[in-house]
C-alpha cells in the first residue's frame, strides 16, 4: 500500500489545497491531462461540500493498484450534520445550500466508482477512485 | 483573508481580466464585485474574461461566470470567454455546466474580434435609426 497524502479542510483556501494534492498525485500516477481535470474538479466539488456543510474535514489521496492497473483513491471525511436522504443528494440541481446542487452528481460523473456512506449526526465518509486506462 | 485580485485593463470600449491564479471562492467573489464595478465606471460594454492558464474551473467557479455574465448582461455589457482548455471544456460538460448563456472564443484576439465585430454591428444598426 502507497503512502496516503491528506489535506485538512477548514477554509475556502484548502480547496484549491485539496484539489492541486489531487492533481499532483494524478500526475505523479501517470493519468492524462484530461483526467487529471476531472479529478481535480472532483476533489474541488467534494472539498467544497466539506467546508460548506461541515465546516471542517479531510480529503486523503492516495495511488491504488488492482489487477496490475494503477488508480488513484481519494476519501473525503467529514464529522457534520451527514446527508439525510442521499439519493436526494445525488440529483443533479437538488441542494440545500448556495450551490449549484452540482457538487455530488457531478464529482460521481467525474470519477469511476462513487461510494458514500453517512449518517445524520455523525458525519460522512466519500470514496471515489479513478483507474488508469 | 486576503484574496487575490485579478487586474482588469481597459482597451478601447472592452475590458479585458486574464485570470492567471488558481482562484479560491473569496477570490472570485471579489472578482466579480470589482468587474461589474469597473464596467459601471468605465462604461464598457464588452469584458473579455481570459481563462488560458486555468485548469479547473468547478461548479462554484462555474456559477460565478455565468452570474457574472448575466450581470454584465443587465448594465448592457457582454461577457466572452476565451482560452478555455480542452480538459476544462469537457469537465465542464461532465460536471453538467454547460454554460449556454455564455458567449465563447478560442483565444484572446478571436475574443477581441468578436467584440469589435459585434459593436460595429451595433453602431451600424443605431445609426440606422437614426435615418428612419
Amino acid at each position: 500500500m502507497t503512502p496516503s497524502k491528506a489535506a485538512v479542510i477548514r477554509s475556502d483556501l484548502d480547496i484549491v489545497i485539496a484539489r492541486t494534492l489531487a492533481r499532483d498525485t494524478a500526475k505523479s500516477i501517470g493519468f492524462g491531462a484530461i483526467d487529471q481535470a476531472r479529478i481535480a474538479t472532483a476533489v474541488s466539488e467534494l472539498a467544497r461540500n466539506i467546508f460548506l456543510y461541515a465546516g471542517t474535514g479531510s480529503v486523503t489521496v492516495r495511488e491504488i493498484e488492482k489487477h496490475g492497473r494503477r488508480g488513484i483513491e481519494i476519501v473525503c471525511e467529514d464529522q457534520g450534520p451527514g446527508i439525510a436522504d442521499v439519493n436526494l443528494a445525488m440529483q443533479d440541481g437538488y441542494t440545500t445550500s448556495r450551490g449549484m446542487g452540482m457538487g455530488l452528481p457531478g464529482a460521481k460523473r467525474l470519477m469511476d466508482e462513487f461510494t458514500i456512506n453517512t449518517e445524520v449526526g455523525i458525519g460522512t465518509v466519500i470514496v471515489c477512485r479513478k483507474w488508469r486506462n | 483573508m486576503n484574496s487575490i485580485r485579478i487586474p482588469i485593463l481597459k482597451v478601447g470600449n472592452v475590458l479585458i481580466a486574464s485570470i492567471q491564479v488558481a482562484l479560491h471562492d473569496a477570490s472570485a467573489v471579489q472578482f466579480k464585485d470589482d468587474l461589474l464595478e469597473k464596467i459601471h465606471t468605465t462604461k464598457s460594454r464588452a469584458v473579455i474574461i481570459d481563462l488560458t492558464a486555468i485548469d479547473v474551473v468547478d461548479s462554484f467557479i462555474g456559477r460565478m461566470i455565468a452570474d457574472i455574465a448575466a450581470m454584465a448582461g443587465l448594465m448592457g455589457a457582454r461577457v466572452v470567454l476565451t482560452g478555455l482548455q480542452p480538459a476544462v471544456a469537457i469537465t465542464l460538460v461532465e460536471l453538467g455546466l454547460e454554460l449556454p448563456n455564455v458567449l465563447t472564443a478560442l483565444n484572446l484576439e478571436k475574443g477581441l474580434e468578436l467584440m469589435q465585430k459585434q459593436d460595429q454591428l451595433a453602431e451600424e444598426e443605431e445609426s440606422g435609426y437614426d435615418t428612419l
